[in-house]
């Protein structure tokens, strides 16, 4: 391959620290295969929410290039451990990105609103208890409350304010977190899906979905309010057939 | 953390009203060369609240940014010049950055800014 991605011997680590992990590798591959796309858009701003290890942003950095090509870089997460080990992680591949000890995008709603181009997530999806949401160190990482979806409700609004009109968004799912849904969702504030990445483990079946803001969305949700209907049916069905049938059958506890 | 950083934060504290600009206090800046980029600074340009951030370069000693600027500035080398190297080459390694109504301290350390708040600030 040409282009590089994060070595996994360079990035750094810590016991609170999240590594990088299938879920890792499946983001990182779903931003190579939209390398080329990703290039034309020409982001100003990128920002990863949760940057943990610093594998993901790093790799972002690598494939897209530095100032010297016009790109800035931006991460935050919630531990500050997490925050120190993506910058070492960056360090060792020599490229830079702006980090911010935050939850989420605390502290930078207003001033960055509609300005970041892409942004990269890969969130506390893993369904645990609700009371093990928000806890200090790596459990941030991870818990994810009822169907791993607390932090990722948080998130997406978020997105939607932070993103600029052409801004795409490359979010983690697991099927536990009903991703259709997730989509609908995010049809409904204006946004077309499409699946990047599609991976099955033992463990777990997870997917990359890229968001962005689409015209036609938008149009729909005018004949939506017009005529008062529900989602149109051609946004179902180009919705579903996305998605294995599995995605739509809840699974139960693990 | 960049000045471009700087531009993009404001105070997080639950009640408010005007978190804008954060002051800094300063115990240590770097600074580290990056390529300039004149399609980068022209895009940034009109996100960037001018004032506080001419006021930010001062602080961290460098006084060559003009009180205010337009896009018209941007055809000249000098202004990207002088705006490139305020706005990606100094960092604020160490120190803090102060909310401007409450005087809460937001430390800044190794470069990271720390924006997490305790439970009665949420």
């Amino acid at each position: 391959m040409s282009f590089r991605t994060a070595q996994i011997r360079l990035v750094s680590s810590h016991r609170e620290v999240y590594e990088p992990c299938d879920d890792s590798f499946a983001l990182v591959d779903a931003l190579l295969s939209d390398r080329n796309n990703l290039i034309e858009h020409h982001p100003t701003l990128c920002m990863e929410v949760g940057s943990g290890s610093g594998y993901i942003i790093t790799s972002l950095a690598l494939m897209l290039g530095q100032e010297a090509s016009g790109v800035h870089y931006i991460a935050t997460d919630i531990n500050p451990h997490a925050v120190r080990v993506t910058r070492e992680t960056l360090e060792a591949h020599g490229v830079h990105s702006e980090l911010i000890t935050t939850d989420i995008a605390s502290g930078l709603e207003k001033r960055l609103a509609g300005l970041v181009d892409v942004m990269v997530v890969n969130p506390p999806y893993v369904p645990t208890p609700e009371d093990e949401v928000g806890r200090e160190g790596i459990a941030s990482a991870w818990a994810g409350g009822e169907n791993g979806r607390i932090v990722i409700d948080k998130i997406l609004p978020i997105a939607d304010n932070l993103l600029s009109d052409k801004g795409w968004l490359y979010v983690v799912t697991l099927t536990a977190n009903n991703p259709s849904e997730i989509c609908l969702q995010m049809r409904q504030k204006g946004y077309a899906a499409r699946i990047v990445v599609q991976r099955s483990t033992e463990e777990e079946s997870l997917h990359v979905i890229k968001f962005w803001r689409d015209f036609d969305t938008q149009v729909d949700l005018k004949e939506m309010a017009a005529t008062n209907k529900t989602v149109p049916a051609r946004v179902m069905e180009s919705l579903v057939s996305q998605f294995p049938l599995s995605a739509f059958w809840r699974s139960g506890p693990q | 953390m960049r000045l471009l950083t700087h531009n993009m934060l404001s105070s997080n504290i639950k009640g408010v009203a005007n978190g804008f600009p954060l002051r800094i206090e300063v115990e240590k800046v770097v600074e580290k060369k990056v390529d300039l980029n004149a399609d980068f600074l022209r895009n940034i340009f009109p996100k960037i609240e001018w004032k506080a951030f001419a006021e930010a370069a001062r602080t961290l000693g460098y006084a060559e940014l003009p009180e205010d600027a337009d896009s018209s500035f941007l055809d000249s080398d000098d202004f990207l010049d002088k705006f490139h190297h305020a706005l990606l080459e100094l960092h604020l390694e160490e120190g803090a950055l102060i909310c401007p109504e409450t005087g809460r301290r937001f430390p800044v350390n190794k470069g990271i800014p720390n924006m997490l708040l305790h439970e009665d600030e949420v």
